[in-house]
């Protein structure tokens, strides 16, 4: 299978632009700058069926075309880099070994929504990332792939890295734009969109790092040929991580219509120790368990939709026939109590609640009216939000409750007695 | 006040945003990287400079945990606790941490060597259990001997 993102991971110092220049690089910027117009990039990348891999799966091409071309202010493209759905870690591969495939990414993209200006955030804890990006981005201004007038065109552009700070709440995009704004990050109601009002109040799209470097390849090779990769509404291939209880834990560039069970069994050395396979979280933790008679779903955004889970970040963690799915509940819950940005009431205190309501069935403390709470207690935070976090919260924690409940319920105490 | 030195280190960090006040989050990790620690002291002058009230600059700096308003040990442990981490034994790495040093999450040995964080995903769970290690490099594929290696390092 033809590797595209990845093409250049575990290659020696492939971070560097004179070994990016030497597989092509930059040539897909140059044309797209040179003898394209904007319309026609937007329009390929439609063509091309790529969607948003941060999470949200939104067609990429769609995003860039609601930036309005009549308005005269300053228009923005901000990277999400704040990567931090836990079990995902893909971006990270991008960041160190290939900065330079984001960079032209972002080229084309600011070529493509008539932007000047793009900001790439990256957590905080990513210090080599940040390194590597900031070198790479001193690399192309000093071969003139950034700057004024790149490539000899008449194509302004700058670029600058922006680190976080430690929040997860920051890779939703709006908090994102708050936090780079130099505040607190704080999810902002919708409307306004972002491609309206978003980065400084002007016009911004706002794109995940592994969308951002399908973008020269789909240039390069044709928006057809990308499509085809995919399955039906979702073309190329993904970065899967796979972590938990499998032989190999890694990142794996497959085709969208991989299955769960091909990704878990034949790339990821499937489940040590000769155990077998209980749960699976498909796309980072905000996404409903599975449980094993679910695994040969395919791993594309409309597949796993459908069995009412969800794509998510890529990021899938597995576990074997030894975990406590009460445990496992609590762990989620902590993370997501822990996470929650405090600034939606249902969140704030439902993150808490669901968490030590948890741990109580955990530490064998609940009675069955605490276990028939809990349900109640979820379902009152998603929908309740101004983001999505609360929806997390509620698909997540609720689902371990749902599909697991025997294990819940042999961990209560016995009803109060009249 | 800063020195008109360090004033022209934050001025290169501040030029590259169209708002001054969009050069927050570098600015602290840049005099945090100096100082150790974001003093309120710090704050107040961060303000100044930036212009604005002094509470935006501490309502930043309290949200984010990267930031840090106490002094932390020299060698300092963020010990990653979320699921793929709980999965391969973060517990027990957490654990082996707190009876080697005596301290719990969120302390500092008395003699100001070590202090123990723990925190949610690091976006290294390929490598798990990790860790962050003085807020810059990861360890991975942690067990308690390496955890003794780092202690008897920094002892």
């Amino acid at each position: 299978m033809e590797k595209i993102v990845s093409r250049h991971f575990g290659q020696p110092d492939s971070h560097h632009l004179e070994n990016y220049l030497k597989d092509n690089g930059y040539e897909a910027a140059r044309r797209a700058i040179t003898q394209m117009t904007p319309a026609a990039v937007i329009d390929e990348v439609k063509k091309s069926n790529l969607r948003g891999l941060g999470g949200a799966g939104f067609p990429t091409g769609t995003k860039w075309s609601f930036i309005p071309a009549a308005n005269p202010k300053p228009k923005y493209l901000v990277i999400n880099g704040d990567e931090g759905e836990p079990g995902t870690f893909k971006d990270k591969y991008i960041f160190e070994q290939d900065p330079h495939a984001l960079l032209e990414g972002i080229i084309i993209t600011c070529f493509a929504i008539g932007s000047h200006k793009a900001y790439i955030y990256i957590r905080g804890e990513y210090t080599k990332s940040l390194e590597r990006v900031q070198a790479a981005v001193d690399e192309a201004y000093k071969g003139k792939y950034l700057g004024k007038g790149i490539m000899g065109s008449g194509f302004d552009i700058d670029v600058v890295v922006h680190p976080g700070a430690g929040a997860y709440i920051c890779g939703e995009e709006t908090a994102l734009l708050e936090s780079l704004e130099g505040k607190k990050g704080f999810p902002r109601l919708k409307p306004p969109f972002p491609a309206v009002v978003g980065l400084f109040n002007c016009p911004t799209v706002i794109n995940n790092v592994e969308t951002i470097a399908c973008v020269p390849p789909i240039i390069n090779k044709g928006a057809e040929w990308f499509a085809k990769l995919g399955s039906e509404k979702n073309g190329g291939n993904r970065l899967f991580c796979v972590s938990g209880h499998v032989a190999r834990p890694g990142v794996y560039e497959l085709p969208n219509g991989t299955t769960l069970r091909e990704l878990i069994y034949d790339h990821a050395g499937g489940i040590p120790n000769g155990r077998k396979l209980k749960a699976v979280i498909p796309g980072g933790i905000s996404a409903p368990i599975l449980t094993p008679d679910q695994i040969d779903v395919k791993m594309d955004f409309d597949s796993l939709k459908a069995i009412g889970s969800m794509a998510g970040s890529g990021g899938i963690i597995v576990m074997d026939d030894t975990t406590d799915m009460v445990w496992a509940a609590m762990v989620a819950a902590r993370f997501f109590a822990h996470e929650s940005c405090g600034q939606c009431s249902p969140c704030r205190e439902g993150s808490g609640w669901v968490y030590r309501q948890v741990k109580k069935v955990y530490l064998g403390h609940a009675r069955p009216h605490d276990l028939n709470n809990l349900p109640g207690i979820v379902n009152n935070i998603g929908g309740n939000t101004i983001c999505a976090f609360g929806d997390a919260v509620s698909m997540s924690v609720g689902s371990y409750v749902s599909k697991f409940r025997s294990e819940f319920e042999a961990k209560l105490q016995p009803a109060h007695v009249a | 006040m800063f020195s008109a030195e360090y004033k022209q280190e934050l001025d290169k960090i501040t030029n590259k945003y169209e708002q001054k006040r969009a050069a927050l989050l570098p600015l602290l990790h840049c005099v945090q990287e100096k100082e150790g620690l974001v003093t309120p002291e710090t704050e107040k002058d961060l303000a100044d400079y930036l212009g604005i009230p002094v509470v935006h600059v501490h309502e930043v700096v309290s949200f984010y945990h990267l930031f840090h308003q106490k002094k932390l040990g020299k060698c300092h442990f963020s010990v990653c606790q979320t699921t793929a981490c709980a999965l391969r034994g973060a517990e027990d790495i957490i654990g082996h941490i707190e009876q080697r040093l005596s301290i719990k999450p969120g302390e500092t040995t008395p003699d100001g060597k070590f202090t123990l964080n723990v925190v949610e995903c690091l976006g290294a769970c390929e490598i798990a259990p990790v860790m962050q290690y003085n807020d810059r490099e990861y360890r991975g594929l942690l067990d308690k001997k390496k955890i003794d290696e780092l202690i008897e390092k920094n002892k």
